[in-house]
């Protein structure tokens, strides 16, 4: 069963002048419930730019989730807010249903998992598997916004599309904004509001 | 009872065993030959010069003297849990850390010990309080630099999954909470399987130098319970007060892991 839609805790999440690594002078807002595609060569500082943003790497400028700068809250609480799911999830426990604090039955059928995964030994997961998993998990505990690594760089298209669709409908009923990195020009085409590219040390607006 | 006086040709018998071990391990090639011999004629060279530098402790007894070689045996442990750990905090904090961690641990065991329980006249006497603060900074040293080499080590190979746990909103303690169990876990293990074990499968050296030294059993007993706990106590609050800073150094004022902060090991 859905959840009703908050819109109380829908905020936007705004850089203002952020720089990490080779990246200089980032400014970006992210709209409530809209996704935002991030693009750019590798080796362009695309992660690293999420790890500042999740504050879990030194960084300057000012990252404000609504109000809220993110130096006024603890790095836990404004990580809990603003959640980062990297490239490749890691998992500690033995079990899959150990990482999860939420029943999530919804979220298994949507993204085209077995009901039963919650109860298998992680050892057992295909990499497809673990990908839709760490989305799942990230989201059962109810950020506020959203940063995503290449989240369907190791699914099939059928299920690349399925997972689009959950993760945009996700972002509009809970009014997250969402920062997305991608590669490929047809899934920024059917998932993203606005694109963002990293040409050099700078953004750049894609129209 | 006396003691049978042991005489430097006696012991050079036995030393003679080790150098046979030394060939015998050479000739197979197995490379331990060479360190096996600098460990030997380090026990014998540093044990000569402690044995000269109680004898005139003894002789002085004086509290400045016995707690300058107090100082000096935390300095020597602090420099011996640095070295050997493979990946240390940067900046004098592997050294700060496990010297504070014992100092706290060790002294403050060894001086409740002294006055409260075994309570020689003064209560400082060398004869007292060089061999128990000796035995507690062995085993604290040993404790210490195994939680400490596991900590760091494992924080080093487990950081993408301490990172993820962090990415998913956990404080740091909770992120780094499987490492700094079997950290601690692995530096009271020696602890507790000495206790085990003691008088069953191994009975303790310095219970069996008592009595070699004519003890009566019963008494040498007693003394070896004592030295158990205490040793218990002070590897363990060691132990456990260089997991916390350590760990806590790990990560920075907004729970970043921060393995800038660990040196890359040599070789």
């Amino acid at each position: 069963m859905p959840a009703p839609p908050d819109t109380q805790a829908a905020t936007s999440l705004s850089l203002e002048a952020v720089a990490v690594g080779a990246l200089e002078d980032v400014s970006l807002k992210l709209a409530p419930g809209e996704i935002t595609c991030l693009s750019g060569p590798s080796g362009s500082g695309k992660s690293r730019l999420l790890r500042a943003i999740a504050d879990l790497e030194p960084h300057e400028g000012d990252i404000r989730l609504g109000d809220q700068a993110q130096a006024t809250l603890p790095g836990h609480a404004w990580r809990r807010a603003v959640m980062l799911v990297p490239a490749e999830s890691q998992w500690w426990a033995e079990d899959v249903g150990a990482h999860f604090d939420r029943d999530c039955q919804a979220g298994l059928e949507a993204l085209g998992l077995s009901p039963e995964t919650l109860g298998w030994q992680v050892a057992r997961l295909s990499s497809g598997e673990k990908q839709r998993l760490a989305l799942l998990r990230a989201l059962s505990r109810r950020p506020r916004a959203l940063l995503l690594d290449e989240p369907t760089a190791n699914l099939d298209h059928a299920t690349t599309l399925s997972c689009e669709a959950w993760l945009g409908e996700q972002a509009r009923q809970f009014g997250m904004p969402m920062l997305w990195v991608a590669h490929d020009p047809e899934q920024i085409k059917r998932v993203a509001q606005h694109h963002v590219r990293i040409t050099g040390s700078r953004l750049e607006t894609t129209p | 009872m006396n003691v049978i006086a042991l005489e430097w040709w006696q012991l050079s018998l036995a030393a003679l065993m080790v150098v046979a071990l030394a060939t015998c391990t050479t000739l197979a090639r197995l490379e331990i030959g060479r360190p096996l011999l600098i460990a030997a004629a380090r026990t014998a060279v540093q044990l000569t010069l402690i044995g000269l530098v109680l004898e005139a402790l003894f002789a002085s007894a004086r509290f400045q003297w016995v707690a300058m070689m107090a100082v000096a045996m935390l300095l020597i442990a602090g420099r011996e849990v640095m070295t050997r750990q493979r990946r240390r905090l940067r900046g004098g904090w592997a050294f700060g850390i496990s010297t504070l961690a014992m100092f706290l641990s060790s002294f403050s065991v060894t001086v409740l010990t002294l006055t409260v329980i075994v309570g020689p006249e003064p209560w400082y006497a060398p004869q007292y309080a060089i061999p128990l603060l000796g035995m507690l900074l062995g085993n604290t040293m040993t404790g210490v630099s195994l939680a400490m080499d596991r900590l760091t080590t494992n924080v080093w190979q487990q950081r993408s999954v301490i990172e993820n746990r962090l990415m998913l909103g956990q404080p740091w303690q909770e992120a780094i909470g499987d490492v700094r169990r079997e950290a601690m876990r692995s530096g009271m293990i020696p602890t507790i399987n000495a206790m085990a074990a003691a008088g069953v499968v191994s009975l303790p050296g310095m219970m069996t130098g008592q009595i070699l030294a004519g003890s009566a059993p019963a008494l040498a007993v007693k003394y070896q319970i004592l030295v158990m706990f205490i040793i218990t106590a002070g590897t363990g609050f060691g132990t456990l007060a260089a997991v916390a800073a350590t760990s806590r150094r790990l990560f920075d004022e907004r729970e970043r892991l921060r393995l800038d902060r660990l040196s890359t090991p040599k070789g």
